[in-house]
């Protein structure tokens, strides 16, 4: 069943890309192949290897629960945050929660993930600022 | 003689205080990067390569440095292996058959000097190969045109697809997913954009560190987090370190085959290391008369595929210096960071860059010896990194690769685009879909594409002007055999599986 939605989406998206590839600008100086042929080469590749996959699919993975899920795109969600964070709020107060996090996700102990977090993110701060020389930004500015 | 002589040029471009520094670095960081469990040679390099990017090092100590984590990430993969049955990395698994076997019965010292050997056999050897077969590969590399190139690509993805995974519809479907990635973005021969659905910052396409990084070492965290990191590693004993020498003197046979074999299957597109070690280890098995005590601690089984993987490795680096097609998961990282340093392998890199070629495998050859002798009287060192726990040490590398990314680019929307790689690298990893394609996709695209048309223009839109020469014809043929013969040969060639204990 999931190679088969597996499968399936391929070729959803492969036909999106080719798509996505007609609409090409197509300039007045072009060569034999020109700008579309590779990509309507790959989605039609992609095509067909999606059609096998979805004749003879593998056995069924065995997927994790819905709890791992759950905490997986909590992971996600921590890093997408992380990602926006960088900039703003400096490297170690977003590297300190965003590595507790993930600590936590992975072995859920509460003052052990805190420690983590702080430690990691002052020892890295350190390293790449003072041993690799790096141009990070401790605090935003104005906070000290 | 004139490779002597180059090879003295290389050693004084490598025996610089600076770069022989970078080298021994780059051996311990790599030892390190191999001994931890969910970290190896790929996502270790992987990792690094936006730091050593940022660090402004020139191409030549950039590329000493990064080989050193290279050849030290797969000596320190077998650490794990022997002492928690737990491979470092992926081409470390045959070696948990016997090595850890070999723990269990207290000889965890003895399996640890016997695989440090093996791999500096394996590793030196290899080198010396690479120092023979590369410039000749690249002479004959000279004679490819467009249409030889576009072959070899298509031979690179097949093998890969064919001989490396499973079920060669989901590497082909892998494949296409990087091609598809790296069409993204300005075309190269009308600068006009495709496939940015009018999103600015993917108008210079999409970096291959941001995939390699996000597919690599994001995903590990997400299956850490699936599996709760069991298989931590607590707790390990060692006893005292003496040298077996009865064990590898009666090995010295198996070591040179074991190189010999991992040497080709390294050279191979698309086999690359894992493959080398468990062919040497197949072939060792059957090759001696009384195998009965393999799988359970024979000393031969650890000498073959340390030896084996190692010398793959080595192997590996030839077609990818030579011809720009990286052989496997690993070479295809290292290719990324040669691009990345603006070196374009390939043929003329031998006569361009001398400095560069021959400063590499100068440093590769002292490399080795830094690393027996790390591995060998200081390997308890290494032993002690086993205990650093998952929950500590996999968020440090989700910090490290966000902290790469970000200096290179300083663009939040990489960021995000890595976390998307992540999950999808997990997802993908689920469904037994392979990655190393996609990376290879991604590396390779745009040159495949441009070798295409060229050769189009060239012949101005014959398309049996692929199939025009003999090298041409010879490729395409090695392609299509090596994507179809394994679906009949599935009984015979496996890739190694994980094993469960």
């Amino acid at each position: 069943m999931s190679d088969r939605l597996f499968g399936l989406v391929v070729i959803i998206v492969a036909a999106g890309y080719i798509f996505a590839a007609s609409l090409t600008e197509v300039s007045f100086l072009s060569d034999p192949v020109g700008s579309k042929t590779f990509p309507y080469l790959i989605g039609g590749v992609a095509i067909l290897a999606a059609l096998a996959v979805m004749l003879r699919p593998d056995a069924e993975p065995d997927w994790p629960s819905a709890g791992t899920f759950a905490r997986i795109a909590l992971a996600v969600a921590v890093l997408v945050a992380y990602a926006y964070m960088l900039r703003p709020f400096g490297f170690i107060i977003p590297t300190a929660l965003a590595a507790g996090m993930l600590s936590y996700q992975i072995r859920p102990r509460a003052i052990a993930a805190m420690l983590t977090g702080v430690g990691l993110s002052v020892g890295l701060f350190a390293i790449f600022k003072f041993a690799l020389g790096l141009g990070l930004v401790a605090f935003p500015k104005g906070w000290f | 003689m004139e490779t002597l002589s180059l090879l003295a040029d290389g050693f004084s471009v490598a025996l610089t205080p600076s770069n022989l520094f970078l080298a021994v670095v780059g051996c311990i960081l790599g030892t390190v990067i191999g001994a931890l469990p969910g970290l190896g040679p790929s996502n270790g390099v992987a990792i690094l390569i936006p730091l050593a990017f940022s660090l402004g090092l020139d191409a030549t100590a950039a590329l000493v440095l990064m080989t050193a984590v290279y050849y030290g990430a797969m000596y320190g993969g077998r650490i794990s292996s022997i002492l928690l049955n737990i491979p470092g990395d992926e081409p470390a698994l045959m070696t948990t058959l016997d090595g850890y076997p070999m723990a269990k019965a207290g000889r965890a010292s003895d399996a640890l000097v016997l695989s440090g050997v093996a791999s500096f056999v394996g590793a030196f050897l290899a080198t010396i190969g690479l120092i023979l077969l590369a410039p000749m590969l690249a002479r004959i590399a000279f004679l490819f045109g467009p249409a030889e190139y576009f072959a070899l690509y298509l031979l690179a993805f097949s093998t890969l697809g064919g001989i490396a995974s499973n079920n060669q519809a989901k590497a082909a479907i892998a494949a296409c997913i990087g091609l598809g990635i790296s069409m993204i973005g300005l075309d190269n021969n009308t600068g006009i954009a495709r496939l940015t659905m009018g999103e600015l910052h993917l108008m210079d396409g999409v970096d291959f560190l941001v995939a390699i990084v996000g597919l690599f070492a994001v995903t590990e965290v997400f299956v850490f987090i699936e599996s709760h990191g069991k298989n931590s590693a607590l707790g390990v004993k060692l006893g005292k370190i003496t040298i077996p020498v009865k064990d590898i003197l009666r090995c010295k046979w198996t070591m040179l085959r074991s190189t010999f074999i991992g040497f080709i299957a390294g050279v191979l597109p698309g086999a690359g290391a894992s493959l080398g070690s468990f062919m040497a280890y197949s072939a060792e098995k059957s090759l001696v008369r009384d195998n009965s005590q393999f799988g359970k601690g024979d000393v031969r089984g650890v000498a073959a595929p340390e030896a084996g993987n190692n010398a793959a490795a080595g192997g590996a680096l030839v077609p990818m210096l030579t011809l720009g097609v990286p052989g496997s998961g690993t070479t295809a990282v290292l290719l990324a960071l040669l691009m990345t340093l603006n070196i374009t392998p390939g043929p003329t890199l031998f006569t361009d860059r001398p400095d560069v070629v021959w400063g590499l495998i100068a440093s590769l050859l002292i490399a080795n010896v830094v690393l027996l002798l790390l591995n060998v009287p200081m390997v308890r060192l290494f032993v002690h990194i086993l205990s650093v726990p998952p929950w500590v040490l996999l968020p440090g590398v989700t910090m490290i690769s966000f902290v790469g990314i970000f200096s290179l680019s300083g663009s939040t929307f990489d960021l995000l685009l890595m976390i998307g790689f992540g999950a999808m690298g997990f997802f993908l990893r689920k469904l037994d879909v392979p990655t190393v394609p996609i990376i290879l996709g991604i590396l390779l695209g745009n040159n495949m594409e441009d070798s295409l048309r060229r050769a189009m223009v060239i012949s101005g839109g014959e398309w049996t002007y692929l199939f025009s020469s003999g090298i041409a014809i010879g490729l395409w043929v090695a392609a299509v055999l090596g994507f179809v013969a394994p679906m009949f040969l599935r009984g015979k060639i496996r890739k190694p599986q994980a094993i469960t204990d």
